[in-house]
């Protein structure tokens, strides 16, 4: 016996994020941690909780164990509920057979049962890997107003911009007359946020149809939303206002790492009215050491810091010993950094050791080659040995070796 | 069942009135420690540690405090349908109102909660202790030595200040035999120190509690150990480790301080024995332009634009530009303001501290300022 529900999120966590290289070989992208103790998941969880949605599918596939070790039983996010509450929904093996999640819309589809206990009359999707802060009750009650069969969250993108991304043409009332995808010459610059609200009802209809079509990517941008459209659903979209970001390559996540740094940046994660929840780490608070340098940065429990910090994020458990320096850097959870060892522009995944006296990255003004000049990565479990020096732009899964 | 189990009873309000001010608004085991714990987290965590997951929290009064912060025991992975935390709060019947005189009037109050336990052991502890204890080895040592009774010790100075708060335990250095416990001694050096902290058969406890409760006597060491020196097999336990005992503001402070230290922070908080402690989700802290740090402890959700140095701060603390702190523990949400300088002070929760003030106390008399106040 389930109670029905108003409305039920999806969230799409089952994408490999291939540009993310290293940081994804063992995790999926969501599940990449962000912002000095966050993975990227907490901030779409959060929002459907800070939204009044107490029920979340998450569709996993790739790598998906850190993932569902870190999901839990949603405890963290409040989501450890009797009555609905979040589940890890991977694909399963059927009567007929059994079948990987082959796009966003089959993920779903392959879920109708799940999305029916509930019996909701809308659903949100939502994909885990964009950083922002949003009310869906706000969009919930734009769609009601509206009337709409689906309600597509969009953003304001700067006019050049626009080509990159999938853009909304709407009528002034904001109802869509016309999707395109990375289209070259924009008309618009609303850009699709990759957040949907549907009616069940037409979403479900959809769905089936798009399932039996055999030339179809089972896919919502490509598929699913035009098919709607060119049936004459009412299909709007939702203006967003804010800080959002997708943080699908190495330059965007370093880049939202470093908006959290900037005050002018209108993401605030210290207001105690839309907290982002995440699974605490059990440890003691950080230490600066006397002789020890911070500024401009994030740092948080379980760091001990004996080394200059400068627009850096420091995620938990971190140690940097004296004389090491580390600059406009982001170093995941208990990694160690010896003494001496510089590390500028780069990313540094969870547990590596950096030895005394390496050089992680560099900055951009010192690079003669500015085209060939990028943050660098060091993967997770990596250790750098003592004077290693390793050139911008690179990315590290392999331990290297010491200079003697 | 398992066997040999252990279960602990903690004492959350005894030592209320060493702290003063700390306990006016809480009770001892809910006063703020180390930026982010409480000291009941510390006896709290060496007991799920130790396999102990029976655990009773007797409380007494202003417990508010101490039940938000416990809540139902999820964050010491207590919240059990198979034992877990219990709190128990007095328990007043015909027999009396249920504010109790001392532990043993305590324990009677929670006698049905321990009869209903199938536990062959209790571990009776107070919140006064800083320590990270590993109490597997106490209940081992008490097994293997056949006694009824093991009480905890550790070698420390006595100081004058601190005697109304402090027992000594004589010990035959060979056997580990306790020869005689004198409470308030008038003695000084260093001495077997009583940790609070005492393991006892089950039964046997019940067995004193009923007789406390036929002889009207409340006090656990006083009317009920005491008398029983000689008669029982009474011994003596070493805890080798960091252990500091809280009995006013000035051993507040000192305790605190403890932390700055690499080697105490390394015996407090051992990767395989973490401090739980209740979680509130903060943002990691965030360093401004002009923060200077230096041989400082902090917790997550503060905001440091200013210099801080020898200090403790709790979750949630601003620190404005051209602000010094020195030697300082500010407490949770407490706000200062710009081109203020604090030295010596102990800020409690929710503390307001406006621009450009100063406040200057002493390392042998910090200065307090309450819960709430604006300055």
């Amino acid at each position: 016996m389930f109670c029905k529900k108003e409305w039920i999120a999806m969230l799409l966590a089952g994408g490999q994020g291939s540009r993310l290289y290293t940081l994804t070989r063992n995790l999926a992208k969501p599940a990449v941690p962000f912002g000095g103790k966050y993975r990227i998941i907490d901030f779409p969880l959060s929002n459907c909780v800070n939204s009044g949605i107490d029920t979340v599918g998450v569709l996993t596939q790739y790598q998906p164990l850190v993932l569902n070790e870190y999901i839990g039983n949603g405890q963290p996010w409040d989501l450890d509920r009797s009555n609905g509450g979040v589940f890890v929904l991977p694909p399963y093996q059927k009567s007929s057979g059994s079948d990987w999640y082959t796009g966003t819309a089959n993920a779903i589809y392959q879920n109708i049962n799940f999305i029916e206990r509930y019996d909701p009359e809308y659903v949100l999707v939502l994909s885990g890997d964009h950083i922002y802060k949003m009310d869906y009750e706000k969009m919930l009650a734009y769609h009601k107003e509206k009337g709409a069969d689906c309600t597509i969250a969009v953003l304001q993108v700067p006019m050049e911009e626009a080509s990159r991304f999938g853009i909304m043409n709407t009528y002034p009332d904001g109802t869509i007359y016309e999707f395109e995808e990375k289209p070259a010459h924009p008309k618009s610059n609303l850009a699709s946020m990759g957040i949907y609200i549907f009616s069940w009802d037409k979403m479900r209809e959809y769905l089936i149809r798009d399932e039996q079509d055999p030339s179809s990517q089972k896919d919502f941008g490509k598929n699913v939303l035009p098919a709607m459209l060119a049936d004459g659903q009412k299909m709007v979209a939702y203006p967003f206002e804010g800080y959002w970001k997708d943080v699908g390559t190495i330059d965007s996540l370093w880049e939202a790492n470093m908006d959290l740094l900037d005050p002018n940046v209108p993401l605030d994660l210290y207001d105690d009215s839309w907290k982002i929840y995440s699974r605490n780490p059990v440890m003691p608070p950080h230490y600066i050491a006397q002789g020890a340098k911070v500024e401009n940065s994030m740092v948080t429990e379980g760091c001990n810091i004996e080394g200059d910090i400068d627009f850096s994020i420091l995620f938990s458990g971190v140690t940097v010993e004296a004389g090491a320096v580390v600059h406009d850097s982001i170093i995941m959870p208990n990694t160690v950094i010896k003494k001496g060892a510089v590390i500028e522009y780069a990313i540094v995944a969870e547990n590596c050791v950096i030895g005394e006296g390496a050089v992680i990255g560099q900055r951009p003004e010192e690079v003669p080659d500015r085209d060939n000049w990028g943050v660098t990565v060091v993967g997770t479990g990596v250790n750098i040995g003592n004077g290693a020096v390793i050139p911008p732009k690179s990315m590290i899964d392999k331990d290297i070796e010491g200079v003697r | 069942m398992r066997e040999n189990k252990t279960m602990g009873i903690i004492f959350s309000n005894m030592h209320d009135s060493m702290l003063g001010a700390l306990t006016e608004v809480r009770t001892t085991g809910s006063v703020p420690f180390g930026a982010r714990y409480r000291f009941i987290d510390f006896v709290l965590s060496s007991m799920v540690n130790s396999d102990i997951q029976d655990i009773g929290i007797i409380t007494k009064s202003n417990y508010r405090s101490l039940m938000d912060h416990v809540g139902a025991g999820r964050d010491w992975d207590l919240a059990r349908k198979r034992g877990g935390l219990v709190l128990l709060p007095p328990f007043a019947s015909s027999a009396g109102n249920g504010i109790y005189r001392g532990r043993l009037e305590a324990l009677a109050g929670a006698s049905g909660y321990i009869r209903y336990n199938d536990a062959k052991y209790v571990l009776l502890c107070d919140c006064d202790i800083i320590a990270n204890v590993d109490l597997r080895d106490l209940i081992n040592t008490h097994i293997r030595s056949g006694a009824q009774i093991t009480m905890m010790y550790n070698r420390q100075e006595v100081h004058r200040e601190n005697l109304r708060d402090t027992t000594v335990l004589f010990c035959d250095p060979e056997t580990m035999d306790i020869t005689d416990i004198q409470v308030r001694p008038d003695i000084s050096g260093t001495q077997n120190v009583y940790m609070d902290t005492i393991l006892i058969e089950k039964q046997l406890l019940e067995r004193l509690i009923n007789e406390g409760k036929s002889h009207d006597s409340y006090s656990l060491i006083r009317h009920a150990i005491q008398p029983a020196l000689g008669k029982l097999d009474i011994k003596g336990y070493e805890f080798k480790g960091y252990a500091a005992k809280i009995s006013g503001l000035k051993s507040y402070l000192a305790a605190n301080m403890d932390l700055l230290r690499q080697e105490v922070r390394e015996e407090l908080f051992p990767k395989e024995r973490p401090v739980y402690t209740k979680v509130r989700d903060q943002v990691p802290v965030k360093y401004g332009l002009s923060a200077k740090v230096s041989n400082s402890l902090i917790a997550d959700g503060c905001i440091i634009n200013g210099t801080v140095e020898n200090s403790i701060i709790f979750r949630g603390v601003k620190v404005g530009k051209g602000t010094v702190l020195k030697n300082c523990i500010v407490m949770q949400n407490t706000y200062v303001g710009e081109n203020t300088h604090l030295e010596y002070v102990i800020t409690d929760k929710d503390v307001l501290i406006k621009d450009a003030r100063t406040l200057i106390g002493c390392d042998t008399y910090p200065t307090y300022i309450p819960k709430g106040s604006s300055i």
